[in-house]
């Protein structure tokens, strides 16, 4: 048995294993990112609105969501969730493939008020003056915020988004642990049925730094391409 | 859910102790602790070498400061777990396993806390430290640390909030945290599964968002009293 065995990993049973973790784990990332970007925009207009009851709301949604890890909301999404869905749902779920619907769920929530930070900093760093101007101009209240502030906000916040991006994708190894068959789970499956741990690992190791690093670098192109103008 | 706490408190705070190894809550606090504590040194040396002038101490720095922010911490975790027992030969607890996986994360982020801190200070305060006479070395010291590592330290309590998050992971290879202490509660009483991984939620939150309102008044009282020499 060679030390590394790099046939395993370009075809194969082992192949396709991993082929198929790194395939969930993308679509993972791809769908948690739909749901958690327009969640996350909602909680940061919340939070950042003039009305007391739905600022408090903002908050409470992300300092309760935020500051438990990743894996307790994934056991709970996975093991406890399901005893408060009435009988008929539960079965819909079960039937559905439950690990990667709660594993959306638990990523959609963890990373969604992680990007409604980064999106109201966003928004913080526009003046107000910008959107007076544009109440004074004749928009209503919410065309001001969809025409004026959030454009401006979104710039700003695109390169913390995408840093968050990475840690989305980075966090999708965690739902190994409710059995969601990305790659992580995948590569330890590798491991325990031939033992070629080096191979599996090497493999979960480059894609993970190559995506990583992709999205980091179109973060650093976009910073480049769009510095933040000041609106003075 | 009374009852639940009652049964099992003892077991959610130090899991088998004083019978077996300690675990629950109390390993969770003392794995995240520990690891900080043993990662400042490293972090204090990796941050000051990110700066450094000398292009072959700060790009490798650089580059590893990267390779394990690209990586999730799981993977690492797995590596470690999986090939140093076969590389040392010594069979490495679960305990050591995720103090070692911590110690290597939190030098990392450390050490990017500690360059941030070094390149926000003002330029004048180390050349002022080198022409009063003081060496590269005496001026980081006496000098440059000090305020950078006052300045950092809501930083460096925020990363122990992440440090006690990411401890949760030493479920996945067996290790008795809290979460996974939680888990064997649960497989015990089987029928309260909202209300055992509620709690752990709520444990998870007292601790974490404790730490992060204390680093916020940290960081509004250094606000308050800014560094008067630029």
């Amino acid at each position: 048995m060679a030390l590394f065995d790099p046939t395993i990993l370009q075809s194969g049973q082992y192949h396709d294993w991993l082929l198929q973790g790194l395939t969930l784990s993308v679509q993972l990332t791809v769908i948690s990112f739909a749901f958690a970007l327009p969640f996350g925009a909602l909680v940061a207009v919340m939070r950042t609105s003039t009305s007391k009851p739905l600022r408090a709301a903002g908050a409470t949604l992300v300092e309760s969501i935020r500051n438990v890890p990743l894996l307790a909301h994934l056991l709970f999404w996975y093991f406890a969730f399901p005893e408060l869905l009435p009988e008929s749902m539960r079965e819909i779920l079960y039937e559905n493939n439950p690990e990667v619907i709660c594993a959306v769920i638990a990523l959609t929530l963890y990373s969604g008020v992680h990007m409604a930070e980064d999106i109201r900093s966003g928004i913080r760093a526009v003046p107000a003056t910008q959107l007076e101007a544009a109440r004074s101009l004749g928009l209503g209240r919410v065309a001001a915020v969809r025409l004026v502030l959030l454009p401006q906000a979104l710039r700003a916040s695109v390169p913390p988004l995408l840093s968050q991006t990475v840690n989305l994708w980075k966090d999708t190894s965690v739902a190994t642990v409710i059995g969601a068959a990305e790659m992580m789970y995948q590569a330890a499956r590798v491991e325990t049925a031939s033992f070629r741990s080096l191979e599996a690992f090497t493999f979960a190791t480059l894609a993970y730094l190559t995506v990583s690093l992709l999205i980091s670098g179109a973060a650093h192109l976009y910073q480049r391409r769009y510095p933040v103008r000041t609106a003075g | 859910m009374l009852e639940l706490i009652d049964t099992y408190w003892l077991y959610f705070l130090v899991g088998q102790y004083p019978e077996g190894p300690l675990g629950g809550l109390a390993l969770t606090i003392l794995l995240s602790g520990a690891a900080l504590v043993l990662a400042m040194p490293l972090g204090l040396m990796l941050g000051i070498a990110r700066v450094s002038t000398h292009r072959a101490i700060g790009l490798p720095v650089g580059a590893l400061v990267q390779l394990v922010r690209a990586v999730p911490l799981l993977l690492v975790l797995f590596w470690v777990y999986f090939f140093l027992p076969a590389v040392t030969g010594i069979k490495t607890s679960q305990t050591a396993t995720m103090l070692i996986v911590l110690v290597v994360f939190d030098s990392v982020y450390l050490a990017e806390i500690v360059a941030a801190g070094i390149r926000a200070l003002p330029k004048g305060q180390l050349e002022s430290a080198r022409s009063l006479g003081l060496g590269y070395g005496q001026a980081l010291r006496h000098v440059v640390l000090p305020q950078t590592l006052r300045h950092g330290l809501p930083s460096i309590v925020n990363q122990l909030v992440s440090t006690i998050k990411a401890t949760s992971l030493g479920y996945i290879i067996g290790l008795s945290e809290v979460s996974f202490v939680a888990s064997q509660i649960n497989t015990l009483v089987f029928t309260q599964a909202v209300e055992v991984y509620l709690i752990l939620a709520l444990t998870y939150f007292v601790l974490c968002f404790g730490l992060s309102r204390l680093a916020f008044l940290l960081e509004r009282r250094l606000q308050r009293r800014p560094v008067a020499a630029t």
